[in-house]
């Protein structure tokens, strides 16, 4: 896969996350090219089974393209972290920096980087979440005290898992996976969040607040920096995609 | 994953001569389960209750006097687990494996059977005999769900009660099974909840390596926290039985290779499922439920008129309040200066000025300004309203770097600061902690809000109180963000459970603002008595212009006051409501105006709001904060209200009408 086909699937991952489809003229804007040249990539990312794509209406992920542009998100946004974190360098500029550091970025070192800035939830600058990874490892703890390198013995999650953050109102998910460490692990199993419990988003406070949602018979809130770690296996709204 | 029926026997200590000893019996359960309501029933003692996770943030005792038994009631904090992270659940567990406490009462919400059953699966590994009350049984039988008492009886192998706490249904009821089990000298059987095959052989293998092993605590219970890998458990089995502890070693990562998850998730996952098959075998639905009306919720959690219906409850509070304060003063006012002898003379005007209006003055603030707020502040709590408000201010909170469960005791503190810095533990870390106090000593209380409500508001007009106490909640707020710009943190995240909505009732409504109330008759009254009648005494022997001339540079010539305020300042220190009720009584009877000028008024509310924590909250801010931090505090309340009083008497006559 090449830059310019990350960087359109970094795109389109930010502008239809929301379940709407992203527009010729949205990408060209956030990419800085020509509407025609981003028609044409759209066809052929089309082709390679990464986007569906309709003229005049838009493109969305497809399955496959979202688990790449996931990735793709998670490892541009660690890297911003890195940069802001640990080097100091600037929010305005950590961006630009990322987009050109990212794509080299292999999974031993983007698992390396979350695991020393100890899992961080968002990235700096604009305060996006930072997806979970795809590896199988359990929770954080076991990815941190794991010592071996080799990640292909660990192996990637099979589901699709975004977070509860990112769910809309009156959604139902399924409880997959707790990011962070085993203090707010246990507080969050002890209130019910085990994995495979069904859970239902019944509110969204505005500006990224807290998120209530349904779950064993009662109501809890989950303020947004929790809501961001508590990961749930979903359908994404594919639905709306009519190819 | 079936919970299946295991007889296990455990014998209950025989009770020795019922007059001999102490028996100690404990509540437990999560938060907001009606604990408290049922404490209050068994001591008499009239702890606050309430509708919202937290309140219960320390252990409370009472005595009940039972068929000539001493028993010893210990309130738990609501809880969700035991773990060893908070500091809530830790206190918890270590009471009741160090006190072995006789019997628990384990307190769980009817309606909501899943949750509540997974505390009480722990309790029964801890091993100690509990009886269980099913509290809110009117709304369960509401919602027209049935439960089987008598089969969970037979599955936990403890007796089960139908409660309803608030009206004391049940309660006796749960002392009599409680004493019945201690006093029965037989041994009774305790059937253990069996989780998956994978996880129990492990804990049989595990509680024979612990078998004479010097363990104290319970054998099962110290398999089970050892594959929660549990860092107190952990760290002690390693020194008293270190091949246990590689026992335990590898048999957490066969779980977790198995499961395909972390040991301590697959134990959690087991209980709730064990707990969630309770639930199901003994719930009956019997007709469909009906639908829970959301509409209260769709107004008070809507990202626009939630924020409305804040504003209203809060402004409709304090208009009322400052109403209903000024029009309870004038009645009791009348109905005192009837009997007015107009006595001339020394001893005259002594027993008349000093005394009787001093209580007369004393009993208006209390019954005009802090009853009615108490009372409200009460029907709030036990409404459920508060949980709301904290999930619509956690966004805002976070300006402070707090999340939204610190804005709970700012509300509380409007009714009284000390319960309020108590409250402030519900909070993660002491940076959250210290913040939250020392905002929460800022809000004006129920009797320094009489001041503000009795003295602008009744003489200058209500819309000047109001704006004074908005002047009051902006300056909260720009002391927050510069505590937070001098000691920035990313709040750790809300994580609160939102209970329904609940129809207090007006008896335990009023029973919390009486329990809070009746400090003040007792303390407050006769304080305020004593000092008028010396104020008077002082001032009939000419001897009061000495004392208030040491004061004079700052009362008189930095904030414009009236030389008297000097006195009243100091024996504010000690209750705020002796302000208003101190300056009624130099009055004489007559309107405040006469000894003060509207501008003196407003400046003299804006020093009471700011100037000192009253001595009860002193005391509390140092056993919550150390005596560094609480000097700290007091010393820049002290300057804030100098500076804000100095800087409104001279600013507010150029740029207002008020003179």
């Amino acid at each position: 896969m090449n830059n310019s086909t990350q960087e359109y699937l970094e795109a389109l991952f930010t502008l239809t996350l929301d379940g709407r489809k992203a527009t010729t003229t949205d990408l060209s804007r956030r990419l800085n090219i020509a509407p025609a040249s981003v028609t044409e990539k759209l066809k052929k990312m089309g082709d390679d089974g990464f986007v569906a794509y309709s003229p005049y209406q838009g493109a969305t992920l497809t399955d496959q393209g979202f688990e790449e542009a996931k990735k793709m998100a998670r490892k541009h946004r660690l890297m911003e972290r890195f940069l802001h974190d640990v080097l100091h360098i600037g929010n305005e500029k950590v961006h630009t920096e990322a987009c050109a550091m990212e794509h080299g970025l292999s999974d031993e070192t983007e698992r390396a980087l979350c695991r020393s800035l100890k899992s961080p939830a968002k990235c700096p600058d604009d305060q996006q979440e930072i997806p979970a990874c795809d590896f199988e490892f359990d929770s954080c703890e076991k990815c941190a005290k794991w010592a071996g390198d080799n990640l292909e013995e660990v192996g990637k999650r099979k589901s699709n898992i975004v977070s509860v953050a990112s769910l809309k109102e009156k959604q139902e998910a399924t409880v997959a996976f707790i990011r962070g460490d085993r203090k707010s692990l246990k507080r969050l199993q002890d209130m019910g969040l085990t994995p495979g419990t069904k859970i239902r988003v019944n509110r969204i406070a505005p500006m990224k607040g807290p998120v209530e949602i349904s779950l064993r018979g009662c109501k809890i809130a989950l303020g947004d920096e929790v809501a961001c770690n508590v990961f749930v296996e979903h359908k994404r709204p594919s639905e709306t995609v009519r190819p | 994953l079936n919970p299946e029926l295991t007889p296990s026997t455990l014998s209950s200590e025989p009770a020795k001569s019922s007059h001999s000893r102490t028996i100690t019996i404990a509540l437990a359960g999560n938060a907001n389960v009606g604990k408290s309501a049922i404490f209050n029933q068994l001591t008499g003692l009239e702890q606050e209750t309430g509708n919202w996770s937290g309140k219960t943030v320390a252990l409370k005792e009472g005595k009940l006097a039972h068929h000539g038994l001493d028993i010893r009631i210990v309130d738990l904090p609501g809880v969700y687990s035991f773990s060893s992270y908070s500091p809530d659940e830790l206190m918890t567990r270590q009471f009741i494996l160090s006190d072995r406490p006789d019997i628990i009462i384990n307190v769980l919400d009817a309606t909501s059977m899943e949750r509540n059953l997974y505390l009480t699966l722990l309790l029964k590994e801890l091993e100690i005999p509990c009886v269980v009350a099913l509290n809110y049984a009117d709304v369960a039988r509401k919602k027209h769900l049935h439960l089987d008492l008598e089969k969970l009886g037979q599955i936990l192998g403890f007796p089960v009660i139908n409660t309803v706490a608030i009206k004391g249904i049940g309660v006796h009821e749960l002392t009599d099974a409680a004493i019945d089990i201690i006093q029965s000298k037989v041994h009774i059987e305790l059937p253990v909840i069996q989780y998956g095959p994978e996880v129990e052989e492990r804990v049989k293998r595990l509680s024979q390596a612990l078998t004479d092993s010097g363990i104290q605590t319970p054998v099962r219970w110290t398999a089970l926290k050892l594959l929660e890998k549990d860092l107190e458990i952990s760290a002690e089995v390693k020194n008293q039985s270190p091949a246990a502890a590689v026992l335990a070693d590898s048999y957490t990562a066969e779980l977790a290779a198995m499961h395909k998850e972390d040991s301590a998730t697959v134990i959690a996952s087991e209980r709730y499922a064990a707990a969630a098959k309770i639930a199901r075998q003994i719930s009956t639905q019997l007709e469909p439920a009906k639908k829970v009306n959301t509409l209260l919720d769709d107004i008070t959690l809507h990202p626009v008129l939630g924020y409305i219906a804040f504003l209203i409850t809060m402004a409709a509070v304090l208009v009322f309040i400052s109403f209903f304060g000024s029009w309870m003063t004038t009645q009791i006012s009348h109905f005192f200066e009837i009997f007015n002898p107009h006595a001339t003379g020394i001893i005259g005007t002594i027993l008349w000025n000093g005394s009787v209006v001093g209580f007369y003055a004393a009993l208006s603030v209390a019954l005009g300004f802090i009853l009615p707020f108490y009372f409200i502040l009460a029907w709030l709590a036990e409404s459920g309203y508060l949980p709301r408000i904290a999930f619509m201010l956690d966004r805002p909170f976070h300006i402070f770097g707090l999340h939204g469960q610190a804005s709970l005791p700012l509300i509380m503190a409007m009714g009284c600061n000390v319960p309020a810095c108590l409250a402030c533990r519900i909070l993660e870390n002491r940076r959250d902690r210290l913040i939250a106090t020392f905002l929460s000593t800022l809000v004006p209380c129920s009797a320094r809000s009489s001041v503000v409500l009795g003295l602008v508001g009744a003489f200058i007009g209500w819309q000047w109180a109001i704006g004074l106490l908005i002047f009051q909640f902006l300056l909260i707020f720009i002391i927050g963000i510069i505590l937070n710009k001098l000691n920035p943190n990313k709040s750790p995240g809300i994580i609160m459970e939102i209970p329904e909505y609940r129809n207090p009732s007006l008896k335990i409504v009023w029973r919390q603002a009486w329990f809070r109330f009746k400090d003040f008759l007792t303390l407050g009254i006769p304080l305020i008595v004593i000092g008028s009648t010396v104020i008077e005494t002082l001032s009939a022997v000419h001897w009061l212009q000495h004392i208030t001339e040491i004061l004079s540079p700052i009362t008189v010539w930095w904030l414009g006051l009236p030389a008297f305020t000097g006195v009243l300042l100091i024996i504010g220190i000690l209750r705020k409501e002796a302000n208003l009720a101190l300056l009624i009584a130099l009055a004489g009877g007559a309107a405040v105006t006469s000894i003060m000028s509207p501008l003196q008024m407003v400046v003299f509310s804006i020093v009471i709001m700011l100037y000192i924590p009253c001595i009860s909250t002193i005391a509390v801010l140092i056993r919550e904060t150390g005596l560094k931090i609480t000097a700290a505090m007091v010393l820049a309340e002290v300057i804030l209200a100098i500076l804000f009083g100095g800087l409104a008497f001279r600013l507010l006559p150029v740029f207002t009408n008020l003179r």
